[in-house]
C-alpha cells in the first residue's frame, strides 16, 4: 500500500494536499485497493460549498457505491472532469488523479486530519 | 411419512472462533465473537456440576440450545474455506456464509469465464433429497413446472410459490428415477425450503436436507469441457445440456456431474461429498491453471448471471413477485392438474400482468443498483432488481420490476439515483446471450 508524504489523510481514506489555500482532495491507495475496479465517479459541481464530513462525490466499482467526503470545508473550485470519462485512473494512480480543488474556508478542520506514518498505522489496524 | 433433518445435528459453540470480516469501502463490514459465548457455557457447566450433578444433565441439555442458537449466529464456512484463504481471496458475509467475493478483481475473473474457464466454490447451495413411491406426484403438486414427462438424469428448473403466487424460492431438480430426486436450494433459502416441503409432504415421501454432506463447485466458460475432461475418463460430451451422470470419477472421486449453470457460458456443476471437495478443488485447478481455469468469487459469479438475465432470489424472485411477473412463464405449467399457487397465478395470468420484469440501459450518466426507484415524471412505474455497469457491454445496465406499459423496448423513463433522476431506456432481455451446445 502506498502513502505519500507530504499529504494529510482522512478515517474514510481521502487524501488532501495543501498549496495556499487551495486543498487538493483524491482518494488513497488503500481506498481504491479496497474498493477494486472503478467503473463510476460521480464528480461534484463547481461552486458547491461543503462542510466537512459533506459527500464530496461518489466512486463506484462493479458491487459498490462508496461515498467520498469532504475532509475540510470550503468551496469547490476545480473538478476533475478526466475522471468521469475514465473512472480507472483513480486504479492507476489515485494520487495522481485529484477528484476536486476546495478552496479552504476553515483551515482548523487540517489538524484532525493523519499524518502519513499515523494513516499507515490507522489503514493496519483496519486489516 | 418420515423426516430427518441431518443439518440439524448440532455443533459445539466452542468451535467457533473469532472471526474479523474486513471487506474494504464497498462492503459491510462485521465483527463477529462467539468466544464469549463458548466461555460463558462452560462457566455455567463448572458452576452446575459444582452445584449439582443431577441438575447438570439439564444444563447439558441447554448447553445444546444454546449451541444450535449460537450456530445460527457465527458465520458458516464451506469446506473450501482454508483453501479460499491460501488463495488470498477477499472474504465476504453473504447470507450468513463467509465466501470469497474475488481473488483477484471482479471484472478480471468475469472475462476469464466469458474467454476461458472459471472454478466457483458454490458448496453453499442447498442439497434436500426428496424420496418414496409418491416422490413424483409430491413434487408435481410443489413445484411450478411439470416433471411428470422428465426422464431419468435429467434436470428441471422450477420456482416453487405460495399459495398466492408468490416465490418460495427456485431450484434445480435432478431426477435419479421414479421415485429419487435431488433438489439444489439457495443457500439461505434451504432451512425455509425445507420446513416449507415438511409442511406439505403428503403420502410415501420423505425429505432429507443433506446440504451439509455435499460440496459443489461450478466449471462454467468455453473450456470447461476440455479442462473438466482432463480429469476424468467419462465422456463430458454425452452430458448434455440440463441432464446429469450421477456417478462420474473425477480425480478419484465419485460426483454427480450436471452440464448447467449460473453464467450464461456452457459449464457443469459437480457435486462430491463435503469432505473430498478440498481435493477436488486442488486437482482442477492444478491441472486447469495452464490452460486459463482460474478460481472466481461471488462478485464475478452475480455480473456473470446479471447479464445472462438469470434471476437470483431477493432480487428478480421474492415472495412478493411472482414467477409470472419474473417472466418465467417457460417454467410455470398452468394447464398442470394442480400445484401450490396455482389458482393465483391463473388469475394472473387471466387479468393480465400489472408489471413485469425487463431490462434497461442508462442513458444518462450513472449505475442503477438494487432498490432504486423508478419514476416517470412523478409517477413511480417500478423498480430496480439488479444493477451494475456491465464488464462485457462496458454499460450501465439493469433489470427492473417495472409497470406493464414501460416494458416495450426504447420506452425512457428515470432511474432515482442519489436523489436524482437519470435518464434510462428499456432493452430487451438477456443482456447477453452466448451461442454453445444444449
Amino acid at each position: 500500500m502506498k502513502v505519500l508524504d507530504g499529504l494529510k489523510y482522512s478515517k474514510e481514506h481521502e487524501w488532501v494536499k495543501v498549496v495556499d489555500n487551495r486543498a487538493y482532495v483524491g482518494i488513497t491507495d488503500y481506498a481504491q485497493d479496497s474498493l477494486g475496479e472503478i467503473v463510476f465517479v460521480e464528480l461534484p459541481e463547481a461552486g458547491t460549498h461543503l462542510d466537512a464530513g459533506d459527500v464530496l462525490g461518489v466512486v463506484e466499482s462493479v458491487k459498490a457505491a462508496s461515498d467520498i467526503y469532504s475532509p475540510l470545508e470550503g468551496k469547490v473550485v476545480e473538478v476533475n472532469e478526466a475522471l468521469a470519462d475514465d473512472p480507472a485512473l483513480l486504479n492507476e494512480d489515485p494520487y495522481e488523479n485529484w477528484i476536486a480543488v476546495l478552496e479552504i474556508t476553515d483551515d482548523s478542520f487540517l489538524d484532525d486530519l493523519m499524518n502519513p506514518s499515523d494513516y499507515e498505522a490507522f489503514c493496519a489496524g483496519e486489516e | 411419512m418420515i423426516l430427518y433433518n441431518v443439518g440439524e445435528i448440532t455443533a459445539l459453540p466452542a468451535a467457533a472462533a473469532m472471526m474479523a470480516v474486513e471487506h474494504g469501502l464497498g462492503y459491510e463490514s462485521q465483527v463477529i465473537k462467539t468466544e464469549e459465548g463458548g466461555r460463558l457455557c462452560f462457566v455455567v457447566f463448572l458452576f452446575c456440576l459444582w452445584q449439582d450433578k443431577d441438575r447438570t444433565i439439564l444444563i447439558l441439555l441447554l448447553l445444546g440450545m444454546i449451541g444450535s442458537l449460537s450456530r445460527r449466529l457465527i458465520m458458516k464456512k464451506t469446506p473450501l474455506y482454508e483453501n479460499h484463504l491460501n488463495l488470498s481471496a477477499k472474504m465476504i458475509d453473504f447470507g450468513g456464509w463467509l465466501l470469497p467475493v474475488e481473488y483477484t478483481k471482479i471484472m478480471e475473473e468475469h472475462r476469464q469465464v466469458r474467454d476461458a474457464a472459471g472454478l466457483f466454490d458454490v458448496s453453499h447451495m442447498g442439497e434436500i433429497i426428496i424420496r418414496g413411491r409418491d416422490a413424483g406426484s409430491f413434487l408435481q403438486e410443489l413445484l411450478t413446472n411439470d416433471i411428470s414427462k422428465a426422464a431419468n438424469h435429467k434436470v428441471i428448473y422450477s420456482p416453487i410459490c405460495y399459495d398466492n403466487g408468490g416465490v418460495v424460492d427456485d431450484l434445480l431438480i435432478y431426477k435419479f428415477s421414479d421415485d429419487y430426486y435431488l433438489l439444489v436450494a439457495n443457500a439461505s433459502n434451504t432451512d425455509k425450503d425445507f420446513d416449507w416441503i415438511k409442511e406439505h409432504l403428503k403420502g410415501d415421501v420423505e425429505a432429507v436436507n443433506a446440504s451439509h454432506l455435499w460440496g459443489q463447485l461450478a466449471m462454467q466458460g468455453p473450456l470447461a469441457e476440455p479442462i473438466l475432461q482432463e480429469c476424468t475418463d467419462f465422456p463430458l460430451r454425452d452430458i448434455r445440456f440440463f441432464t446429469f451422470a450421477p456417478e462420474v470419477m473425477v480425480s478419484g472421486v465419485k460426483a454427480i456431474i450436471s452440464r448447467t449453470g449460473y453464467t450464461g457460458e456452457d459449464g457443469f456443476e459437480i457435486y462430491v461429498p463435503a469432505e473430498r471437495v478440498s481435493m477436488v478443488w486442488e486437482s482442477l485447478l492444478e491441472k486447469g491453471t495452464t490452460k486459463g481455469l482460474v478460481p472466481v468469487g461471488l462478485g464475478a459469479r452475480d455480473t456473470l448471471r446479471f447479464e445472462a438475465a438469470l434471476p437470483l432470489y431477493g432480487h428478480e424472485l421474492s415472495p412478493e413477485i411472482t414467477p409470472l411477473e419474473a417472466g418465467l412463464d417457460h417454467f410455470v405449467k398452468l394447464n398442470k392438474d394442480s400445484f401450490i399457487g396455482k389458482e393465483a397465478l391463473v388469475r394472473q395470468h387471466t387479468q393480465g400482468l400489472q408489471r413485469k420484469l425487463a431490462g434497461f440501459e442508462m442513458v444518462g450518466r450513472g449505475i442503477p443498483r438494487h432498490g432504486y426507484d423508478i419514476m416517470d415524471d412523478a409517477n413511480r412505474i417500478g423498480f430496480v432488481t439488479s444493477g451494475s455497469h456491465s464488464p462485457t457491454l462496458g454499460k450501465n445496465i439493469g433489470m427492473a420490476m417495472l409497470d406493464i406499459g414501460y416494458c416495450q423496448p426504447g420506452t425512457e423513463f428515470d432511474v432515482i439515483i442519489r436523489n436524482r433522476p437519470v435518464r434510462a431506456r428499456t432493452v430487451e432481455l438477456p443482456f447477453y446471450r452466448k451461442k454453445y451446445k444444449k
